[in-house]
């Protein structure tokens, strides 16, 4: 895949790129105000901020589930205005926290969703579906499961390997682990991680957490109430002087199980 | 002599009416599902549509069905042949059942299930036959269900106009104030609206979505 052939030129290539871009809704307040970041490949980046802050817009603006107002993201160098937004957002894999799978599909066919409205032939959809499952940490017998036979964690770990089944070089995923029960969560992040570490996507991810923040970003883009306030590294976030930024930490410290146990994820 | 009697001694016009009533119902049912499924989908998909339609859809419903037949009956085409008219008003009177089930089918599909399937490329089509209709069929098929039902009933009136059918017997019964004529007409209609009633029902209970 991708990352495996990476030089250091392409490490640094930008991807995403939001050019002054600001979203209204229609007939509606401003949510998202000139907002200006690039994405580079091989990256997570992770939007953090607070419920309205702006994250999912941003998110949602990549894969054109809405269209700027004013500015311009551009996907690999071309403007999204531009190209064929089926096509669009075909290249891209999208996890969202309900998950979404088709209630009336089997796993198998939820997994291999794309790669049928992409006309693949049967046994390469099946085929792709088995390596995804084993990717994913499912059982093979699952393929045949429907979602409502399915835990939390296992309906996730599905809406991961169905937004990976083309191959996607970008994903973008909000908050994915968000509903599940803290255990369930924990070993999701760090299977996350190491399937990051050997696929290399592209990652956007939307999240209020803190600790998550810290555990799977790259960089980590702070927003608040539609302005993008700050991106830092995470050790860097921890050390920011930025005021939003240290609010951020000192929630996070003050938690009681945290105390005096900061970034030890 | 009871009804059954009679219905027994006149099995061939008990039989041949049911037949009429049968095709009344029939083919008004099909006119409002080939013409209401559409709508639904498309108010469905449009906010600014959907009041205006379900009140029109509403309105229809509220006239009286003799009164209707008889409004029917002076238009120029319609009016030539009683069981046009019939199957006119009868479409008319099935489609607010069938259009605003599936409206509520459709909008009913988890947001998140829609969302993600756009947000994965599926094409409005795509997300329309793969993801929408088949989630929301069991409620459209209750509305199929409800309009079917009411349908029956409401198919003897048209033998008011000549439009044939079992309220033929009902009609004739009335004039001649014998109850076993009216019976011969109500038992088979109350009959096919039963069955009518649980074999779709049976069909919709199989539909429905885990």
């Amino acid at each position: 895949m991708l990352g495996k052939h990476m030089t250091a030129a392409a490490a640094n290539e930008c991807v995403i790129e939001f050019r002054d871009v600001s979203y209204a809704v229609p007939d509606g307040p401003e949510v998202l105000a000139h907002l200006t970041l690039q994405v580079r490949r091989g990256e997570t980046l992770v939007l953090l901020g607070r419920s309205g802050s702006g994250k999912t817009t941003t998110l949602k603006l990549v894969n054109r589930l809405l269209t700027p107002s004013s500015g311009e993201v551009t996907v690999n160098r071309a403007p999204t205005r531009n190209t064929d937004v089926i096509r669009l957002r075909r290249s891209i894999g999208y996890v969202i926290q309900d998950v979404g799978l088709f209630p009336h599909y089997t796993v198998e066919r939820n997994i291999g969703l794309v790669p049928q409205i992409e006309g693949w032939q049967q046994d390469r959809i099946r085929a792709r579906v088995q390596e995804l499952l084993k990717l994913v940490g499912l059982e093979a017998a699952m393929a045949s499961r429907f979602p409502h036979q399915l835990s939390g964690g296992q309906r996730q770990r599905v809406g991961v390997a169905r937004a990976l089944a083309a191959d996607p070089a970008i994903l973008l995923m909000d908050e994915p682990f968000g509903a599940l029960d803290p255990l369930t969560r924990d070993q999701l992040q760090r299977e996350f991680l190491s399937l990051q570490q050997s696929l290399n996507k592209t990652v956007i991810f939307v999240t209020h957490d803190l600790r998550e923040a810290l555990l799977l970003a790259s960089r980590i883009a702070l927003m608040e109430a539609g302005r993008l306030v700050a991106v830092l590294a995470p050790q860097e976030f921890l050390e920011s002087s930025d005021p939003w930024a240290a609010a951020y930490v000192s929630a996070f410290e003050n938690m009681p199980d945290r105390a005096g146990n900061r970034g030890a994820s | 002599m009871n009804a059954f009697q009679y219905m027994l001694q006149n099995r061939a016009e008990v039989v041949e009416l049911t037949l009429e009533h049968l095709w009344l119902v029939g083919v008004s049912t099909l006119f409002a599902v080939l013409v209401g499924i559409p709508v639904g989908i498309a108010i469905a998909h449009r906010p600014l549509l959907n009041k205006p339609v379900l009140a029109a859809a509403n309105i229809i419903q509220t006239i009286p069905s003799l009164a209707l037949f008889g409004f029917l009956l002076p238009v120029p085409w319609l009016g030539d042949r009683a069981e046009r008219l019939a199957i006119l008003a009868l479409t008319l009177y099935a489609l607010l059942p069938v259009i605003r089930n599936t409206f509520t089918g459709i909008r009913g599909v988890d947001p998140a299930v829609v969302e993600a399937g756009r947000g994965m490329g599926l094409t409005d089509r795509q997300l329309l036959f793969q993801v929408e209709l088949p989630l929301a069929l069991s409620v459209i098929l209750s509305g199929v269900r409800v309009a079917v039902v009411i349908s029956v009933g409401l198919a003897t009136i048209a033998a008011a106009v000549g439009a044939g059918g079992l309220g033929e017997f009902i009609f004739r019964g009335l004039a001649m104030v014998n109850n076993q004529l009216i019976l011969a007409g109500a038992i088979p209609a109350a009959l096919l609206a039963v069955l009518a009633d649980l074999s779709l029902g049976w069909v919709e209970k199989r539909l429905r979505p885990r």
